[in-house]
C-alpha cells in the first residue's frame, strides 16, 4: 500500500511539475481570489486582520475544488483508465498516494495565500507563522476528504459539476476548525478543540478513504 | 491429451449501461494462443466486448469465464491477467515515453531495467524523453505496445489499434501481434474492417447489435 | 398475517396518531407561561427533527453500509437508502420551517448561527447532494455504490459538523439559544403528548418509506419491461 502510495503521488507531482497548471492557473485564481474578497469587504474592513483566517480559508476551499478535478484530470483518457486499472494497484495505496499529491499542492497553496493574508489582509506575520501547524493538518483534512470527492465525481464518467455540492458541505466543519484555530494563533483563545476538529476530520477521511475508495474505482 | 480449456468462454453475454444493451447474448469461445478479429459497424459492440473481457464492465445476465477468472468474480484480479490498449492513447500524457513504462513497471514490480530494451522493441528508443502527448498517432501506439510488452499479459485486448497507421505501422503491428501469438498469449484485436494481413491469418467474428452474428477462422 | 395487519393498519394508525398529536397540541395543552402558544411547536418540531436527522438519515446510512457489505450488493438495501434519504430530506426541510418559526420570535430573525439549524442546513445539502448524484448516472451499479459512499460520509460529518457549529457558536456567543433541556418544563398532557406526536411521526416515516420503496419498485418494474423490449430491440439491429 505506501509503495503504491509513494508511486502515485510522485506520478501525480511529477504531471503537475510538466503541466504547470497549479503555478500558472490555480495559484493566480487564489491570489484573485484573495484580492477579490477584500474587495467585497469594502475599504473600512478590508485591511482588518479579524476577516483574514476566514477569507484565507474560504479562499483556499475555491482553489481546493479546482484542484480536486485537476486531481481526477490527470488520470487522463478513458483508455489511460482502463490501461492503468489493468496494472491492479492497490486502491488504499492510489487514494493514499493521490491524497497525498494533492495535500502537498494544498500547503504549497497555502503558503502563498497565507503571504498573501499577510499583505492585503493585514494579518500579523508572528501569528500566522504560528498557524502553520494547524494550516498543515487542515489541508491535509482537506486533501484526504477532496481525493474521496473527486473520485465521487470523476473517475471519467462522473458529473464533475456535482463537486461543490457533494463536497463543501464536508468542507464546512474544516473551514470552521481552520478559522479558529488561525484566528486563536492570531489572538490568543483555545486552541485544542480546532486541531481535534481537524485530526478526527483528517483520521476519518484517510479511514474512510483506505476502506472504501476500492468500491470507487470499480467500473 | 484433453484440449487446453479455453481462454475465452462466454456465454448468452449481456451487458448493460443506463438500460441500454450494449452486448446482447454473445456467445463465444477463444482458444489459447490465438489471434481475434473482432469487426462490425460503429455501435455494433466491439469495443464492449472487449471490455467486457477486460473486467472493465460488468456482466449484466449470462455467464463467462474469461483468463480462468469468473465474470461473476473478482473483476480485480481479471484485470491483473489482461492488457489493454485503447484506441485514445493508454497513458498519462504529460509523462514522457519512458516515464510512462518506469511508472507500469514499478506497479507490477518489475525491474525498471527493462523498459530501455522495450523501448527499443516498439522502435522507440529515441524517443524515450518525448512527452506521450508530443508523440505521433502511430508512435503513440507503439507505446501502449510498450507498456503492454512490459506487462507480459496472459490476454492482449487491443481496441482498433489499427485506426490512422500508416503502411509501416500496419506492418510492424502484424509482426509483433504474430510474435505475441506465436510466444503462448492470446489476442484479441477489434476493428472495422477485416484484417488485411499478409502474415496473420486470424479468426475473425463478426458483431452487430451486440450479437456476434459471423464466425470465420 | 402479523404482516398483512400491520400492512393494512400502518396507514390509519399513523393518520389516528397525528390528529390526535394535532387535537392536543392545539386544543387540550395548555399554552407556555414565557413562549405561550409557541410552545406547541413542541409538538411537532422535536418528532420532526428526530426523524429527519436520526431515524431517516440513521436508515439511509445503515441501508447503505449494508449496501457495501462484502459483495452481497443487496438491490433492496439500495432501495431503502435512496427512499429513506429522500423522505429524510423531506424532514429536514420541515425541521428547518418549524425551526425558523420557533426562532423568528425566540431570536428576532428567520436564521440565527444555532448549532443545531446550522448542522441541519448543512445535513440537508449532503441529502441533496445525495440525491443529485443518483439522478446524474445511467449506470445504476456505479449510482448505487457512490451514493452509498456519499452516505457514509454525511453520516461520519454529523457529529463533526455539530460539535465544530456548537463549539464556533459555543465559543464565539457563549451559551446557545435552545440548551439541553430547552426553556419548557414538560409534564403531565404536554410530555404525553410529546410522546404521542414521537410516535406518530415516526410511524409517519415508516409509512412513507414503504410507500415510496414500493413506488420505486414499480418504477423499477417499468423499466424492466421497457430493458427487455431493448434486448429484443437491440438483437434485431443483429438480425437485419
Amino acid at each position: 500500500m505506501i509503495r503504491t502510495a509513494w508511486l502515485v503521488a510522485v506520478k501525480d507531482l511529477r504531471i503537475e511539475q510538466r503541466s504547470r497548471v497549479l503555478l500558472w492557473q490555480v495559484l493566480p485564481f487564489g491570489v484573485m481570489a484573495l484580492v477579490l474578497s477584500g474587495l467585497a469587504l469594502g475599504p473600512t474592513h478590508a485591511g482588518h486582520s479579524s476577516a483574514g483566517p476566514g477569507l484565507f480559508y474560504l479562499v483556499m476551499l475555491l482553489v481546493a475544488l479546482l484542484m480536486i478535478n485537476r486531481s481526477q484530470v490527470i488520470e487522463g483518457s478513458p483508455g489511460t483508465r482502463a490501461s492503468v486499472a489493468t496494472l491492479g494497484l492497490d486502491p488504499a495505496g492510489v487514494f493514499l498516494g493521490k491524497a497525498l499529491a494533492l495535500a502537498v499542492e494544498l500547503w504549497l497553496t497555502g503558503l502563498v495565500l497565507l503571504g498573501g493574508a499577510v499583505l492585503v489582509l493585514h494579518t500579523a506575520l508572528a501569528g500566522t507563522l504560528s498557524a502553520l501547524p494547524s494550516v498543515v493538518v487542515t489541508l491535509g483534512a482537506l486533501a484526504a476528504a477532496g481525493t474521496l470527492y473527486g473520485a465521487l465525481t470523476g473517475g471519467g464518467q462522473g458529473p464533475v459539476t456535482l463537486l461543490p455540492v457533494l463536497s463543501l458541505p464536508a468542507f464546512a466543519p474544516l473551514l470552521i476548525a481552520g478559522e479558529r484555530s488561525f484566528s486563536a494563533a492570531l489572538h490568543g483563545g483555545a486552541l485544542w478543540r480546532w486541531w481535534l476538529i481537524s485530526l478526527v476530520a483528517l483520521v476519518a477521511y484517510l479511514g474512510i478513504g483506505i476502506l472504501l475508495y476500492g468500491v470507487l474505482e470499480e467500473s | 491429451m484433453s484440449s487446453p480449456s479455453p481462454e475465452v468462454t462466454l456465454r448468452d453475454a449481456v451487458v448493460l449501461v443506463g438500460g441500454f444493451p450494449l452486448l446482447s447474448g454473445v456467445n463465444l469461445d477463444l482458444a489459447p494462443s490465438s489471434l481475434t478479429v473482432v469487426t462490425g459497424a460503429n455501435g455494433a459492440g466491439k469495443t464492449s466486448l472487449l471490455r467486457l473481457l477486460a473486467g472493465l464492465v460488468t456482466l449484466s445476465s449470462g455467464a463467462g469465464v474469461v483468463a480462468g477468472v469468473d465474470l461473476k468474480g473478482d473483476l480485480r484480479e481479471l484485470r491483473r491477467r489482461v492488457g489493454w490498449l485503447g484506441h485514445e492513447g493508454s497513458f498519462y500524457d504529460d509523462l514522457s515515453a519512458s516515464e510512462n513504462l518506469v511508472f507500469a513497471a514499478k506497479a507490477l514490480a518489475r525491474p525498471t531495467g527493462e523498459v530501455a530494451s522495450v523501448l527499443e522493441r516498439v522502435g522507440l528508443s529515441s524517443r524515450a524523453a518525448t512527452s506521450a502527448k508530443q508523440l505521433s498517432a502511430g508512435q503513440r501506439r507503439r507505446l501502449g505496445l510498450a507498456w503492454l510488452l512490459l506487462r507480459r499479459p496472459a490476454l492482449w485486448l487491443l481496441d482498433e489499434p489499427y485506426a490512422s497507421l500508416d503502411d509501416d505501422g500496419r506492418t510492424f503491428f502484424d509482426q509483433l501481434i504474430g510474435d505475441v501469438v506465436d510466444s503462448g498469449a492470446t489476442v484479441v484485436v477489434s476493428a472495422h474492417d477485416p484484417l488485411r494481413s499478409r502474415t496473420l491469418a486470424p479468426r475473425t467474428i463478426t458483431l452487430a447489435g451486440g450479437l456476434v452474428v459471423a464466425d470465420r477462422s | 398475517m402479523m404482516k398483512l395487519l400491520s400492512q393494512r393498519l400502518l396507514g390509519p394508525v399513523t393518520l389516528v396518531l397525528l390528529a390526535l398529536t394535532f387535537w392536543l397540541g392545539l386544543w387540550v395543552t395548555p399554552p407556555d407561561k414565557v413562549q405561550g402558544n409557541l410552545a406547541r411547536l413542541l409538538y411537532v418540531h422535536p418528532a420532526v427533527a428526530w426523524v429527519a436527522l436520526y431515524l431517516s438519515f440513521g436508515t439511509a446510512t445503515i441501508a447503505s453500509a449494508l449496501y457495501l457489505w462484502k459483495r452481497s450488493r443487496s438491490v433492496v438495501m439500495d432501495r431503502v437508502a435512496h427512499c429513506a434519504m429522500e423522505v429524510s430530506l423531506v424532514f429536514i426541510i420541515l425541521t428547518l420551517i418549524t425551526g425558523s418559526i420557533w426562532g423568528r420570535p425566540a431570536w428576532g430573525v428567520w436564521w440565527a448561527w444555532d448549532a443545531r439549524l446550522t448542522s441541519t442546513a448543512i445535513l440537508g445539502v449532503f441529502a441533496v447532494g445525495y440525491l443529485a448524484l443518483r439522478r446524474a448516472n445511467d449506470d445504476f451499479e456505479l449510482q448505487a455504490r457512490r451514493s452509498a459512499v456519499v452516505a457514509i460520509l454525511a453520516a461520519i460529518n454529523v457529529p463533526i459538523i455539530h460539535f465544530s457549529v456548537q463549539w464556533w457558536k459555543t465559543l464565539h456567543q457563549g451559551a446557545s439559544v435552545f440548551t439541553p433541556g430547552g426553556n419548557f418544563k414538560v409534564h403531565g398532557i404536554m410530555l404525553t403528548t410529546l410522546f404521542i406526536s414521537l410516535a406518530a411521526f415516526t410511524l409517519l416515516f415508516f409509512w412513507l418509506l414503504r410507500e415510496r420503496y414500493r413506488v420505486e419498485v414499480l418504477r423499477e418494474e417499468r423499466q424492466r419491461v421497457s430493458l427487455d423490449e431493448a434486448l429484443a430491440q437491440r438483437r434485431r439491429e443483429g438480425v437485419h
